[in-house]
């Protein structure tokens, strides 16, 4: 057991797999010398050599193309983009190219590649650097996402992203990256697709992901002074999302509440909400609420940010109103 | 010099097999759209004549030519086109992405512009892997206006990567003369990345296959990416029922003229081949295209559980 950071929690899961399998590359702007924008690369060039930690130019739609066509030819690339906001450039490689390959081909071959990407805000990034758009790649048949919430699970995750057989992005939390964990030595894998429970409770379910978890989990402690036990179900995974969980977790709440960093309409709530209303409409005792963020970019000024982020407070009013 | 008459037997494999396509088309057994490579036959055939099989292919929306170029069965190339579960890519592709990995065929492309960097990344693992193997992405002059062809050249010229590019300049893209969207050359295109550049009068297969195994060896001998470009012709229009309103036709009037395989076999004529023995290979490719469309007509149509469980792997159990 060793406590880590998330961003070394990444480095880890990235220096097993480059150790553990010869077919794993890495790609992307500044990951090698450099070790990486966050430092999430760190060392590894200098373990594993420029060739299997390699700088490209910034040239993001080559970089995941050229990984498309690297996984299709029998190695496991591992591209980073440095910010999340930047793969509107490399659309056409991940959505065209990645995500139908094994489908258009008729099964001939997966696409065994992975993407990570930090996303979300509060550093004051502004508008093209703190976007949170997984739910674009959530709406791709053939891509598979994760949004780790600890650094446990950005380890876990990221091994089990490098092991499937078909594209997965890989979301990190910027604003995640130094916070601190334990991460076992020799952890059990962790299937793509399995919710957690970071927080039991019997009133009212809270799902989230990345950020919005540690806020949701805020959420509940502040609602458990006036004693309302909120359930805490941290997703792990977007798609495929842990349906039978949440729908689990709604049987014995009856409330539902879905909060998420990224813009709420027409995002990951939206989906979870809509799913709910369906298979979970006999159990529902109040409105499935959703919190997130506004329909404007992201602002700079710390002020702005401040008033466009969700938060505890604003997850704990719509707990209230769902219960009320 | 490359075999003349496997050359000869490739371009008459694919114009057989894509004038049948357009017959096809035209009675409504082929649906969707399809772009054809008549008279561009000798780039697919003279490039891939250059390769081995471990080595990779990256085309374009008008790839029939090569992933037939490539190996790809007559029988699993027309049940995909014409819809059908026997099709290599289930019935689920169809024209635009005819593959066979196998072959290391990566897929035709509906995306202009796409091919290259995938190719890129299939010389990065042959480069990787340690093998010998080399990568090729054609591409047409019209792509080139694609930003993604700049950041393939690039990589590919700071890494040295054995990537080879061929052009299919045929002057069109789309409807559009490329000459009017394009304002580099390919020498001084790629002039300016250090990559060398050789043009090719690609309606003469023994041309582009000299071109492409001198190419391919530099590849091998890790010598960094090349570019050929093949002058050709598009003599249909830019898919099948096109009314091709923005084309001159006094142009189409002349396009026999630049004919790859009456070109080939009057030079193999002129070398002292029997005409009996070119006559035969007419026929050979018209019956095994023939009995390749008859397999596909009696297969049974593509299979919508196949393509519903066919999104991902498997899940393991
Ligand atoms: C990204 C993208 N933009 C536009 C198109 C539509 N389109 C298909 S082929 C083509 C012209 C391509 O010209 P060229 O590259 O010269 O190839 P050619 O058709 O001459 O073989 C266009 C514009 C497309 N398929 N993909
Ligand atoms: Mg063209």
């Amino acid at each position: 057991m060793a406590e880590l950071r998330m961003v070394q929690a990444v480095n880890r899961a990235l220096a097993e797999a480059l150790a553990e399998d010869p077919t794993v590359i890495l790609l992307g702007e500044d990951i090698g010398a450099a070790g990486g924008p966050f430092g999430a690369t760190r060392g590894l060039q200098e373990k594993f050599g420029p060739d299997r930690v390699r700088d490209t130019p910034i040239s993001e739609a080559g970089i995941v193309g050229a990984a498309v066509g690297a996984a299709l030819s029998g190695l496991k690339p591992v591209a980073e983009i440095m910010f999340m906001d930047f793969i509107t450039l490399a659309m056409d490689a991940l959505v065209n190219q990645a995500a139908k390959a094994r489908f258009m081909f008729g099964g001939q071959r997966g696409v065994p590649m992975v993407l990570r990407t930090p996303h979300g805000g509060g550093l004051s990034a502004g508008p093209q650097h703190s976007q949170c758009l997984e739910a674009w790649f959530c709406h791709i048949p053939g891509l598979k996402v994760v949004c780790p919430a600890t650094p446990a699970d950005a380890h876990a995750l990221l091994r089990a992203a490098i092991a499937d057989p078909d594209p997965v992005v890989v979301v990190e939390n910027k604003a995640l990256y130094a916070m601190k964990g334990e991460v076992e030595d020799a952890p059990a894998p962790l299937p793509i697709g399995r919710a957690r429970i970071a927080r039991p409770g019997r009133d009212a379910t809270i799902v989230a992901y990345g950020a919005a978890v540690h806020w949701a989990t805020e959420a509940a402690t502040a609602l458990a002074q006036d004693g309302i036990e909120a359930e805490v179900i941290d997703l792990r995974s977007l798609q495929p999302w842990d349906e039978a969980t949440v729908l689990d977790s709604l049987s014995r709440t009856h409330h539902l509440v879905i909060a998420q960093e990224a813009v709420e309409a027409f995002g990951v709530g939206a989906e979870i909400a809509a799913r709910m209303a369906d298979i979970g409409f006999d159990e529902l005792d109040g409105p499935i609420l959703r919190v997130g963020a506004p329909f404007t970019p992201v602002p700079f000024a710390k002020e702005l940010e401040r008033a466009y982020r969700p938060d505890a407070a604003r997850i704990a009013a719509a707990v209230r109103r769902t219960l009320d | 010099m490359s075999d003349p008459i496997a050359l000869f037997r490739m371009m008459l494999t694919i114009r057989e097999a894509e004038l049948a396509l357009a017959r096809l088309f035209a009675d409504g057994e082929v649906p969707g759209f399809i772009h054809l490579s008549v008279g561009q036959e000798a780039v697919a055939a003279g490039v891939c004549a250059a390769l081995g099989p471990q080595d990779s292919v990256a085309s374009t929306h008008r790839g029939h030519g090569h992933a037939l170029a490539r190996g790809m069965a007559l029988e699993g190339f027309f049940a995909e086109v014409m819809a059908k579960s026997t099709g290599l890519c289930g019935g689920r592709g169809g024209s635009m992405h005819v593959a066979d990995l196998k072959r290391g065929m990566l897929g035709a492309n509906g995306i202009v512009g796409a091919g290259p960097p995938i190719a890129l990344g299939a010389a990065l693992a042959h480069r990787t892997r340690g093998t010998d193997g080399v990568a090729v992405a054609f591409f047409g002059d019209g792509a080139l206006a694609e930003g993604t062809m700049h950041e393939t050249l690039n990589m590919a010229a700071i890494w040295r990567l054995p990537l080879l590019l061929v052009c299919e300049n045929n002057g069109w893209a789309e409807f559009s003369r490329s000459d009017t969207q394009v304002a580099v050359n390919l020498p001084a295109w790629t002039a300016a990345y250090g990559v060398p550049h050789v043009e090719v009068d690609g309606n003469d297969v023994q041309a582009v296959a000299t071109a492409a195994a001198d190419a391919v060896a530099g590849l091998r001998r890790g010598e960094g990416p090349r570019v050929i470009e093949a002058r050709t012709h598009r003599w249909r229009g830019h898919y099948e029922g096109d009314p091709q309103r923005y084309r001159d036709p006094e142009e189409a009037s002349r396009m026999a003229e630049h004919d790859p395989i009456a070109r080939a076999r009057a030079a193999m004529i002129a070398a002292g081949a029997a005409a009996a023995t070119l006559d035969a290979a007419e026929a050979e490719a018209r019956d095994a295209v023939a009995a390749a469309i008859a397999a596909a007509r009696a297969a049974p149509p593509a299979d919508w559980m196949a393509a519903l469980n066919g999104v991902y792997a498997p899940a393991e159990v």
